[in-house]
Parts: C-alpha cells; structure tokens; sequence
C-alpha cells in the first residue's frame, strides 16, 4: 500500500537525456534518449551490463556529466540548465555513493573530516554544529563515532569504508541519492549488510533512491520498479515483480536466464547469450539489441522500437515482445 | 574408484607480516579424481587462492608452505623447480580472474599461445599455429586467424578470458584450475565461459577446481564443493549434499546472505554480522563462531574438527551442526 501512495508525484524526471563522449574522432554513444522518472519515496532500480551506459545516466542525472540534449527535473526545476550557485545549492538535496569504497574516501583524511566535508562546503559554519551532524550519521550506519572519527581510511575494511560513504552521503539530508553499484565490490555476507542499511537510511531518512547495479537480484531485493538498460537505451520498466516475473523484452529474459542460481537442482540453461554487446561507438541500426537477439527480424533493423505499455505498469521497447 | 589425481594433505601457508606471522590456509585436506570437479568457496579472505597458489607452488617467496600436494603420483612440494616448471604448464594449468593482468600487454595473442605450445609441445612454428587457431575456434572466438596478429588490449574482457582459457588448454592438461574466471566479467558472459569450461572439461577429462566467492557459480557445475573460512575447509560435501543437507552454519548464512530473485523486494537480508577475523591472531575456537547464530559456550574454547557427517564424503567442522539426522552429530 505505501508503494501506491507515493507514485503520485516524480521527484526525478528524466527526459529523452542524449549523453555522447568524444573518442579520439569518434563519438561513443554512452545514453541516447532514456526518458524515466522516479517518485518521491521510491527506489528505481537500474540494471545492465558493463558499458550499457547506466554509469553515465547516474552522472548524468546529477550533471556531472552533461547531457548533450534532453532533460533532468528534479523537484520541478530543470538541473540541466542550472550552473555555478544555483547547481551547488540543488546538489545538497541529490548525493551519490560509489562502487569502490576504498577508493572514494581521501587515504590521508580522517573519517570526521571526510564526513564533515559536505557540511563545511554547504557553509554549515559552526564547529560544535558540524561535529553533532558528524556524530548522528555515523551512529546511523552503525559506526562507533568516538572509535570512528579519528581514524584513516585503511584502518577499514570495505564494508565499514562502504558505511563511511554513504554516511558521508546522508550528512547533508539529501533527499534523492544515486547509488552506483554499491555492494559490487563486497562480499556477500557484507553485500546483505550494506543492502539492509541502504533499506533503513532510506526509511529513517525518508529517501528516494535510483540504484544502480548489474546484479538482477541486488537489484530485485532493494528496488520497487526496474529499468532494464542496453547499449545506451531502456528496453524495459515495470514493477520489480512483475518484471521479474514475466519480462517482456527479450534481453530481460536474457539476463535473468544467466544469473546463476544457487541451487544444484536447477541444471544451468546452455548459455543462452549471444556473443558480446556490440561498441557503443557504432551500434546498431534499429533496435540495438537486435544483434544477439534470437527473435529479431527485418523490422528491428530498420525500425527502432519505442517503449511502450505491454502489461499495466510495464513498458517495453520491443517488436516482438515475449508473451 | 580410481586414485585420486589430486591429493592435498594438511597443507598449511604462513605469510610473515609486519603484523605478525598470517595463517592463509590452516591446515587443509582435499583431493580429487580425474574428470571431476571441485568447487573452493569462500570470502575475500579465506585461503582459497592462497591455496590454489599452494597446488600450483606459485606462492609469494616469502611464504612458508607445510603438507604435502600430490599430484598424478609426485609431491610438488618437493619437486625441483624445472621438473616443476615442465609440469606447470602441460599438466597443470591455471585461469586467473582477470585475463587483462593475465596477458602480456605487449605480445601479440598469437605470440602468447604458440609460445606455450611450442615450448611444451615440441610443435614447430606452422604446426603451432594450426594449432593456436584450432584452440581459439574451440574456445568461440569468431576469426581467430586475425586474432592471432592483435593484442589484448584490442579484446573484450570475456574474449580475453577466452584466449586465456585456451593458453591454459594449449597442453591438454590433467588438472585446471579457475581461480575467479568469471567475478569480472558480465552475467551473460559469465555464463558462456562457464558452459565453456564445462564443455572443455567433459571432452578433455580434464579435473576442474573452480574457485569462487558464489555459490550460485557451483551449484550447478560442482560435483562437490568445499567451504572455506578463515583458511580452513570448514565444510566439504557433493554438491547436492552442501546445499540441500548442509551441516555447517557458516554455510547456511552464506547461502542466506545472497539476494534471491523469488524474493519479494524490500524483504529484508538474513545477512551475517560482523566479519571475518583478524588472521594474524589465531583464535582457540571456531573461526566463526563470533559470527555464529548457533554458538554456545564450547565454540569459543576450542577448535571443532572436520568430520563425518552421515553421508559418504560429507564433512564438517562444528560443534552444533544443523539438519542432522536423527541419532548422529555432536
């Protein structure tokens, strides 16, 4: 019930976003028209393999990366028109968490400073002020903040360094955090604990959350829609269940026949995937999944298919949609 | 039954650290026979590559490795280093997890594999570039002739782990081992190399240890599997016997901890707290009873042995297994 209440009202609108990197003389077409939108208080899982471009929309939607043309609305004002001031006011409401833990924490600052940082750039002057704020989120991710505050970065294993960021995250009371790949890099037994967290903060804080991930079934445990992404474009959105369930788009199907499953009675399908996902710099004519798809014909080559509602609340961009 | 291929006795790896002597693999049994395969899993952590590197005598100079690894009849421990090298690449052959370190950035494929060939297989140059091409045609890389001339720089990650699949192939060995093949690599390409390497297997009669930190990668291609945890197997089992019987709790929790797409979303983790312990200071209990849902008093005194469980070929370490039968267990 409380996942119908807020679907009411979009906190991110994302709109035929177009992003294009410049590659020596050639361009790589990382998102090319990817319109979705996530409400207030719901989590969008966003889901394909390495180079589909999902990376590159996360920056996108928080302008760390230009968008060639489209758009991204936040809370009703339009971020890509935004600049200097303005931009850096929006960005406390809309914080980001990364894949490598390690690697985005400063070696040589303590974690209080690190913590502290947003606070400080987000002119919160007094000392004792910043200190409290420092103190709560620490205790929030389950960190020890007296034990915590005065240590380096290597005095932590990846998944307390991985708490570190998304306190680090939480600080300012954002309302809206991309987190890109999250648990990518943590064991399992770690991976649960990050993604039970991820679940609190988001209900303590009263977060909305695009999570993006190439694991379907981190993806499924945390997200209340999915978006399904390939080379640049959305092949499918719905409700994570039904997604899951009966996908439509063929490369759904695809992904969720190559996880494999932790149970010997389910004998491995012979693999199912065609060859390698073609360059971003030259794909394909038409639906660009059609290269590995085995139900495509003609028409996926001249024609691109356009996202559009196979089941109540699932979309998919597909010719020949799976019955 | 046939002799195993593979024995591993009590093989244990120190590492000397700054923080104290490391304790990577404590004290392991394995074997295995020809044809079969062996999955090693376990967290970042656990011993399990330092224990590959145990079998392959690759370890880091400064480690200090006991036990015995016998293979196909000799003791590699004691083995000289030629015979040892001879050995390596035409009866033991290794896939590391990532096939950009793997391979040499400045030599051409080509280059790469018939420099294997030749020098094991006493092959001249044509012949073993006849036979460079029939490898990679055999491990699905399309236009493998061309392939030849690039560099791996010029590969995908999953074409990489192809070639160096079949570099690992090029002598027909006795024993491969996949350390990892498949945690850098996307879900569809996972799977493909891993049907490869089955495949590969069952023509070859190849013996596989595959090693992995994801059960859901053995779970159909093990025939039996082992757990690790602080350096020690701490469950050993067929495969169908480790997932539907399992006896060791550390074994349940890793199997819980995984997310599961017939979970409804928002359902919150079973996950394991804590972590791992310091392997610098050896504990006198179980490793993971300070993770353990099941522990009592006994787990935190002293060190529960791998023993049998019921079944043939089934052990375990723990003082309070779960699912015995009735009648059997601590």
């Amino acid at each position: 019930m409380m996942q119908l209440a807020v679907q009411n009202e979009p906190l991110l609108n994302v709109d035929n976003l177009v992003v294009e990197y410049g590659l020596g003389n050639k361009t790589v077409h990382a998102v090319s028209g990817v319109s979705l939108h996530v409400a207030r208080g719901e989590t969008l899982g966003l889901v394909g393999e390495s180079g589909c471009g999902k990376s590159t929309l996360g920056r996108a939607v928080l302008q760390l990366r230009r968008a060639k043309s489209g758009r991204v609305l936040f809370d009703g004002e339009d971020l890509s028109a935004m600049e200097g001031e303005a931009l850096r006011k929006m960005r406390r409401r809309v914080q980001l968490i990364f894949q490598d833990p390690i690697a985005s924490l400063n070696p040589r600052r303590r974690i209080g400073d690190i913590v502290a940082e947003p606070l400080i750039i987000a002119g919160v002057k007094d000392a004792a002020e910043r200190k409290r704020r420092v103190h709560d989120v620490l205790s929030a991710v389950g960190l020890d903040p007296d034990l915590v505050a005065g240590r380096l970065p290597h005095e932590f294993s990846g998944g307390q360094c991985q708490r570190i960021c998304i306190a680090r995250s939480l600080v300012l009371n954002p309302e809206f955090i991309v987190c890109d790949e999250p648990v990518s890099a943590l064991d399992v037994s770690i991976r649960a604990q990050i993604l039970n967290l991820l679940e609190e903060m988001k209900a303590r804080f009263g977060l909305t959350l695009l999570f993006i991930a190439h694991d379907l079934a981190v993806v499924k445990a945390v997200s209340d829609r999915v978006a399904v992404m390939y080379l640049g474009r959305l092949c499918e959105v719905g409700r994570s269940e039904q997604l899951f369930a009966k996908p439509a788009h063929p490369y759904t199907g695809l992904l969720l026949e190559a996880i494999p499953v932790p149970d010997p009675d389910v004998r491995p399908a012979e693999s199912v995937a065609i060859g390698e996902p073609p360059s971003p710099i030259a794909p394909p004519s038409g639906c660009r999944f059609r290269t590995r798809c085995p139900r495509a014909d003609q028409r996926c080559s001249a024609e691109i298919p356009e996202l559009r509602e196979v089941a109540p609340g699932q979309f998919a961009a597909c010719h020949h949609p799976l019955a | 039954m046939s002799a195993p291929l593979l024995t591993i006795a009590d093989v244990a790896v120190e590492l000397p650290t700054p923080r104290g002597n490391l304790r990577a693999v404590d004290h392991v049994d394995l074997s295995l026979e020809a044809g079969r395969t062996l999955g090693i899993v376990g967290e970042s952590g656990c011993g399990k590559t330092m224990l590959s590197r145990a079998i392959l005598q690759l370890l880091p100079k400064k480690a200090k490795l006991s036990g015995r690894v016998m293979f196909d009849g000799q003791d590699l421990v004691r083995l000289a280093p030629e015979s040892l090298r001879r050995l390596r690449a035409r009866d033991l052959a290794v896939v590391f997890q990532d096939p950009m370190t793997s391979l040499n950035p400045v030599l051409t494929i080509g280059t790469q594999l018939m420099e294997t060939i030749q020098e094991h297989l006493e092959l001249d140059a044509p012949a073993a570039r006849k036979r460079s091409i029939e490898l990679l045609a055999a491990v699905g890389i399309p236009a493998p002739e061309q392939r030849l001339a690039q560099y791996p720089h010029q590969c995908s990650g999953g074409m990489r782990q192809r070639i160096a699949i079949a570099i690992a192939l090029s002598c027909e060995p006795k024993l491969l081992i996949a350390d990892e093949p498949t945690t850098a690599l996307d879900v569809t390409i996972q799977a493909q190399i891993l049907d490869l390497l089955a495949r590969e297997q069952r023509r070859r009669h190849m013996a596989m240890i595959i090693i992995t930190h994801d059960l859901g990668v053995v779970a159909g291609r093990a025939d039996e599997v082992a757990v690790m945890y602080a350096g020690r197997v701490v469950e050993r089992a067929p495969t169908q016997a480790l997932f539907k019987r399992m006896h060791m709790p550390y074994t349940e929790a890793l199997l819980a901890a995984i997310p599961k797409l017939e979970t409804a979303p928002h359902t919150p983790l079973p996950a394991i707290s804590g972590r791992p312990p310091d392997p610098t200071r050896p504990l006198k209990g179980c490793s993971f009873a300070q993770r353990c849902r099941y522990a009592a008093g006994r787990c935190h005194e002293a060190k529960p042995e791998l023993k049998s469980a019921e079944m043939p070929g089934h052990l375990y370490a723990c003082f309070h297994p779960i699912q015995m039968a009735e009648g059997i267990g601590a």
